[in-house]
Formats: C-alpha cells, sequence, structure tokens
C-alpha cells in the first residue's frame, strides 16, 4: 500500500505530476468536486495542529469527500494505551485514507507498514512533513516560474528545523539550485544533511550568520521558527529567537522579485509590517499547501485502486 | 596466560580491542550455558591489540552482530580440536533487535513491543540509522 512518509520517497516525476495536478485543480476545481464522493479521510492528529488537520480537512471537502477525525489524543484511545499499530488498523475499516500528526518520530512508519489503506504524515515528531515540502514546492513553481538556477536562502533554525531539511532534500534534484545557509553556530544544518546531501550531489552552498549580508543574492528567502519545544534551556532559546528577524528595512536589499516563505506559524521573526510587501508568500504557502493535499489524496487513493 | 584449545566450537578472533565486551553482550553469551573465555589487549602483530572470544560450544550466534561490532574480526569453526573454516562477516545492511534507538523522541521508546531496525547507511563509517526516526548509531558507540 503505497504512503506518504517522507518527501524523498517521491521521485521527481511523481513530485511533478502532483505539481502539475495542483495546478490543473486551481485551473479547473469544478472538474474534482466530486473527485472523493463517497470516499472518507480519517484525520488522526495526536499532537495539536490546527492547521494542518484544517488545511487536510478542507482539501478532502473540496474533492467531494467526507471527513471522520481524532483531534486530539486525549479524546483517542491512544490515551488508554493503544499503540499506533492497532489504532490504523481500526482506522482502516472506517476511512479510505489516513492522514496522521503523532509527537513521537517514526510513528508514520508504523502506521503505515499496518494500515490496510493509505497513511499521510502530517509531521511525525520533529522528523519528517512531507506535505508541507509539497506546499513550499508549489509555491517556488507558481511564484518563481521554474525550480532550475535558483538561489535559496534558508534562514533560522537550521539544526532541528525538519522543512528545511526536507526542502532541501526536495531541490537538489533541479539544476543550477544554490544554497546559502543562514543561522546562528547553534543552530547550524547538521554536518550529515550537509555531507550526504550537499556534498554527495556537488550542489554549492555558502554558510553565513549574517542575513543582511547576502540578502540581495536570493531568489527565495525561507524563514524558519526557533521552537521552544527543541531546547531545554530556556536562556538559550530567548537569545536565539531574536537572532534573525526579518522587518521592512532589511528587505530594501532584497531583489525586487524575491519571494519570502515561512512554514507557519511565526513567533516574530518575521515583522507584521512585511506581510503588506507583495514578495511575502507565507499565506499563499498555506494555500497552495491545501491544493497539493487535494492532489496527494487523489494520486494515493488511485494507486490504492479506490478511485 | 593461557587458555586452553577448544575442541568444538567458534572462536571469535582480532577483535578490536575494547570491542570484545560488547560483542559478548550482544551475542547474548552470558546467557547460555556453556564454557566461554573473553581475552582482552592481546597482543597482535595485525592490529596492536585485539579481543578473542573463545566458546567450547558448537551454537548458533547472529552473525550479522560480528560484522557490526567489527567487519575485521574472523570467526574460526572448530571440530574436534581441528580448524574446520575461517570467515569474516561483512556489516550487514541492516539490523533487527541487535541494538536499541537511544532518541527518546522515537516512537520505538513508547511501543517498546516494535521490532528495533537499523539500517547501514555508511560503510566506511559504520554508521546506521534508526528505521523509524533516522537517529545515528555506530558500532563504536552502541
Amino acid at each position: 500500500m503505497r504512503s506518504a512518509i517522507d518527501i524523498i520517497d517521491f521521485s521527481t516525476e511523481e513530485i511533478e505530476e502532483l505539481l502539475a495536478t495542483a495546478l490543473d485543480i486551481i485551473a479547473d476545481p469544478d472538474k474534482y468536486a466530486d473527485a472523493c464522493r463517497r470516499k472518507k479521510l480519517a484525520t488522526l492528529f495526536f499532537e495539536p495542529s490546527t492547521r494542518t488537520r484544517l488545511s487536510f480537512e478542507a482539501a478532502m471537502y473540496e474533492l467531494g469527500g467526507n471527513v471522520i477525525s481524532v483531534s486530539s489524543a486525549a479524546s483517542s484511545s491512544a490515551s488508554k494505551g493503544e499503540s499506533v499499530a492497532d489504532t490504523v488498523k481500526v482506522v482502516s475499516n472506517y476511512a479510505d485514507i489516513i492522514a496522521m500528526r503523532h509527537p513521537k518520530e517514526g510513528a508514520a512508519l508504523v502506521a503505515a507498514n499496518n494500515a490496510t489503506i493509505p497513511v499521510i504524515n502530517a509531521g511525525d515528531g520533529g522528523h519528517c512533513h512531507p506535505t508541507q515540502t509539497m506546499a513550499d514546492l508549489l509555491t517556488i513553481r507558481r511564484e518563481k516560474g521554474a525550480f532550475e538556477g535558483l538561489t535559496i536562502g534558508l534562514c533560522g533554525d537550521l539544526k532541528f528545523g525538519r522543512t528545511v531539511h526536507s526542502l532541501i532534500n526536495a531541490m537538489v534534484r533541479y539544476d543550477n539550485v544554490k544554497f546559502v545557509l543562514i543561522s546562528p553556530e547553534e543552530l547550524k544544518l547538521p554536518s550529515y544533511v550537509k555531507k550526504d546531501v550537499l556534498q554527495a550531489r556537488k550542489i554549492p552552498y555558502v554558510q553565513t550568520t549574517s542575513l543582511e549580508e547576502v540578502m540581495p543574492d536570493l531568489d527565495v528567502l525561507y524563514m524558519t521558527r526557533v521552537q521552544q519545544e527543541r531546547f531545554f534551556n530556556e536562556e538559550d532559546y530567548l537569545r536565539l529567537r531574536d537572532t534573525y528577524i526579518l522587518d521592512t528595512r532589511k528587505l530594501e536589499a532584497a531583489k525586487k522579485d524575491m519571494i519570502i516563505m515561512h512554514p507557519l506559524p511565526r513567533v516574530n521573526e518575521i515583522s507584521v509590517a512585511v506581510d503588506d510587501d507583495p514578495r511575502a508568500c507565507y499565506f499563499k504557502q498555506t494555500l497552495n499547501g491545501k491544493y497539493m493535499r487535494m492532489a496527494l489524496i487523489l494520486k494515493l487513493l488511485k494507486e490504492a485502486g479506490t478511485l | 596466560m593461557n587458555i586452553d584449545s577448544i575442541e568444538n566450537g567458534l572462536v571469535i578472533d582480532h577483535i578490536s580491542a575494547g570491542q570484545g565486551m560488547k560483542l559478548y553482550n550482544l551475542l547474548g553469551l552470558a546467557d547460555l550455558n556453556v564454557p566461554v573465555a573473553i581475552i582482552q589487549n592481546v597482543v597482535s602483530r595485525k592490529r596492536g591489540k585485539k579481543d578473542i572470544i573463545k566458546i567450547d560450544a558448537h551454537i548458533d550466534v547472529d552473525y550479522d552482530i560480528i560484522g557490526f561490532i567489527d567487519p575485521e574480526a574472523t570467526v574460526n569453526f572448530i571440530k574436534d580440536g581441528k580448524l574446520i573454516k575461517k570467515c569474516k562477516f561483512d556489516m550487514p545492511e541492516k539490523l533487527v533487535n541487535v541494538i536499541k534507538c537511544k532518541n527518546p523522541r522515537c516512537i520505538t521508546t513508547t511501543e517498546q513491543e516494535l521490532p528495533q531496525v537499523f539500517e547501514l547507511r555508511d560503510r566506511a563509517q559504520g554508521i546506521y540509522r534508526c528505521r523509524y526516526c533516522e537517529a545515528k548509531a555506530s558500532n563504536r558507540e552502541s
């Protein structure tokens, strides 16, 4: 049974196919309005995430399907000690596809190994969140036209930020892509990502601590949040949280057609005044996320023979 | 120091010094009711120092564990006091229920009935990653 656990499980051709479907949905939503009629998506969210859950649910409704939901671990049998494996075996009898978020890394793989219907990983701890990356890719494609030749600045928490690692994994497949890695020393991109992904494919990259210095070079600026839950020490969190704050003054040095992205939610790393700048794309990313989730649900249900 | 030759069984030789006890534990030799000798820090022409394990019985051991701990170790099969076969074991592509994931955020920490699966990612460095969370493990740390 085909599931979606990690972005690297999808070939470049499959990513292109998903992007093409999403663009077709945007062009002609009516064509897809009944595509999943009488099909059910089960959203199993064992940790809070309003945004991602709503996006999946909206995606299924716009395909004409229905949604059944477990909205928190407290209201599910997981609180009684039921395993992920047992939960998805039961849910497989009620739904046609599962979108699952779980606080433990690897939970989505366990779900996929045990479900008899496709499982979409909607985030497993700090590990993978493939549909966020799909949203990022559609945003770049729609705003920049192509992936080839782009210089992508990744700024903030590059150590723990799973969206950053996934986006790098997805973008290295395209020609002439360059990365600029902007982070404080403590939150640098892990050496295994540099070695296994960037150096192994001879992808050019620059590491810096200064956002201002590299701003004029960037085609895409991907900001990330420094997440409190990744720190054991409040003092370190507070110090690093405020290292990079994107404001209108810093943006003056940026290209006129650079795009600003962020997986959201933001804390204070992008000043609210930036929202009015036409280069700000982070709210468009959430909309693009819904379209890519629609494309992914269609693809997985077709591969499962359900559609 | 003299350790008697064995009549029937296995001699795991040329184990990197310091790895012998780890191998002894992972192979579960303490749980077996057979004569076992572990010799540490023996002078070795090839490696400077080495560890040796002698098991005086024909038992089934998981050779993947030997390959994981030290692919340079040699296993000598002894029958009626004679060497009948000598082999080395490559680092296995996959380890199942040999080592445990130490990442406190890994699903295996809360669902302990799950098999512990590690996959080889870098043979030169001996680096394995957890199948579930991709946490790193190597034969030097486990």
